[in-house]
């Protein structure tokens, strides 16, 4: 009874709209493609929010919808933007060209033979789909589980572990490098004072994470400030979190407002 | 006595549907009186404006569009900012994309902001578009050595060589500034970790504020700048109209992150006002509960 009055009321609500939009003062959804399209997202944007108040399957329709075609299109500029001109384009540059991007006309690498390992791997990754022989996918999952395993150690010892020491210790001397071309470096007091400031924070939150030692003493009062050091974070990150979700709040309900309903 | 308990009560176990309620109303009525407030900028948000000053008219910039129109309304804003700021000092830029759909954020942009406020601008001489590569960090480590290994063309399916702007480039050593806009992974981290520290390349750039904690640690020695989230969109605004008076007339296009700070701003207000109401309400019941158990 409940659900068959929430449509009617929902019901109603749509064709007065729709009337609205057909007198000209909204998109009209039947009158272009672009009118179509702004109902089309308004309508999906309701469906979303439409969670807030509780779980129903124009929701779980909506969300299907989201990650179907989120998916396809991903899988579609993958060979759009990929396979064709880094692997086909590649192997084969006259065929591609003349059956997708003609400007890849006459661009033979000379190493194009090493194009076949891709291909041959990105082949055993799809072997996985079948029902016999998954476990020739295996090999293309090791290759890339190897390579970006070592790309990342490498990024992450160069940028993280070593940059980030270097960035903290040098910084406790107070001295700031020029940031810009021209700028001058300089030095002072209270750079060195919030520098310290960092470096006491970052010794007392390891210190939190630090159990071969009994938290007692000067180390469990050090341990203490970092367990304040770790709740000032996570409420920074909260915070910002907030701040982020209420602005996507406000960039759909501008949507709404201006190109759904036009009241802006 | 009683019916402050009771009021208490009924706050202490208020459906969270009519906390959105109030907050949706918040959103949408300060959205409709286009309440705004000034902005100081922050030295992370003015260090990335002072870097693109200082750059001479042709210098490289490149312009990751690392997101796509979920994150839209967080880093559209100070996309657009900071592509109108590059275009007035006359930089060229290069765009990519990380993300399948951050090439269409890309095209959103050069058709609402380069094209119609800048018509000299010309594809292939002052602009050009990479597209969208699959592989994350794996493109950044392989244009770090060489572009034209991975890009052999561009978003618009023309050859790589033909564009006149990527003569003398190599690889993104060749450029002066990384300048991204990133929802998340792969993004500005990335950037830093496969490009600006390993390269030398100075990289700067904007992030959804939910990324924005874990990238502090990078400024100022691995990073320009950074802009957190829609309040710094709105920072790098009011800095590009205390500089560019031209771009104080049409709110709507070039005030949008200060336009959207109003509502944020009272929303934040009334979440604040939940927060404190409820811990009123929780710390009332607590002590009138441990006197009960006492008496």
């Amino acid at each position: 009874m409940r659900r068959a009055l929430w449509i009617v009321v929902l019901g109603i609500i749509l064709v007065a709209l729709v009337t609205h939009a057909l007198q000209g003062d909204m998109p009209n959804p039947f009158g272009s493609r672009e009118g179509f399209g702004v109902w089309f997202a308004a309508l999906l944007t309701l469906a979303i929010l439409s969670f807030l108040y509780q779980d129903n399957p124009v929701y779980r329709f909506t969300e299907h919808l989201f990650v179907g075609v989120s998916a396809a299109y991903w899988m579609v500029m993958g060979f759009w933007s990929t396979l064709v001109p880094n692997l086909f384009g590649k192997l084969w540059p006259d065929l591609t060209a003349r059956l997708f991007v003609p400007a890849l006309k006459g661009t033979r690498d000379p190493r194009w033979f090493l194009y076949f390992i891709p291909l041959v791997f990105g082949g055993l990754l799809l072997m996985r789909l079948l029902p016999k022989g998954q476990h020739l996918s295996r090999w293309a999952l090791a290759f890339i589980l190897g390579t970006t395993a070592g790309l990342r150690l490498i990024a992450f010892l160069t940028a993280d572990f070593m940059g980030q020491i270097q960035s903290t210790l040098v910084s406790v001397a107070g001295y700031r490098a020029a940031l810009t071309p021209g700028g001058m470096p300089h030095w002072s007091f209270e750079q060195m004072f919030w520098d310290l400031v960092a470096v006491i924070a970052i010794l007392a939150a390891l210190a939190y994470f630090y159990f071969s030692k009994e938290h007692k003493g000067a180390f469990g009062k050090l341990s203490r400030v970092g367990v304040w050091v770790l709740m000032v974070t996570f409420g920074a990150g909260f915070g910002y979190t907030v701040m982020g979700r209420i602005a996507l709040l406000v960039g759909r309900v501008e949507f709404l407002l201006r190109d759904w309903l036009r009241v802006l | 006595m009683g019916r402050f308990v009771k009021l208490v009560e009924t706050v202490n176990t208020l459906d969270k549907r009519w906390v959105f309620l109030v907050v949706g109303a918040a959103v949408v009525i300060s959205t409709i009186f286009r309440l705004t407030f000034p902005e100081i900028p922050t030295p992370m948000v003015r260090s990335i404006f002072e870097k693109i000053e200082s750059l001479p008219a042709g210098s490289r910039v490149l312009l990751p569009f690392d997101y796509d129109p979920g994150s839209e309304p967080e880093l559209q804003p100070m996309a657009d900012a900071y592509v109108r700021h590059c275009a007035e000092k006359g930089l060229q830029l290069y765009f990519i994309a990380l993300w399948p759909l951050g090439q269409n954020m890309v095209e959103s942009t050069v058709s609402r902001v380069l094209n119609p406020e800048y018509p000299s601008f010309a594809y292939g001489r002052d602009y050009m578009n990479f597209g969208y590569k699959s592989g994350n960090e794996g493109v950044i480590a392989v244009i770090l050595t060489d572009i034209k290994k991975l890009y052999t063309t561009d978003a618009q399916g023309a050859n790589i060589d033909s564009i006149p702007m990527l003569a003398g480039i190599s690889n993104i050593r060749g450029f002066d500034l990384i300048l991204t806009a990133s929802a998340g992974y792969p993004g500005l981290k990335e950037w830093i970790q496969y490009a600006g520290t390993p390269g030398n390349i100075p990289v700067a750039g904007g992030c959804t504020a939910v990324q924005a904690p874990l990238l502090y640690p990078y400024y100022p020695e691995q990073m320009v700048g950074l802009m957190g989230g829609i309040k710094a969109a709105a920072e790098y605004e009011a800095l590009l109209l205390e500089r560019y008076p031209k771009f104080r007339g049409d709110k709507d296009r070039f005030q949008t992150a200060l336009t959207r700070m109003g509502p944020q701003t009272v929303t934040h207000l009334v979440i604040i006002l939940f927060i404190v109401i409820g811990n009123v309400a929780f710390q009332i019941l607590r002590r009138r509960r441990r006197q009960a158990q006492g008496a």
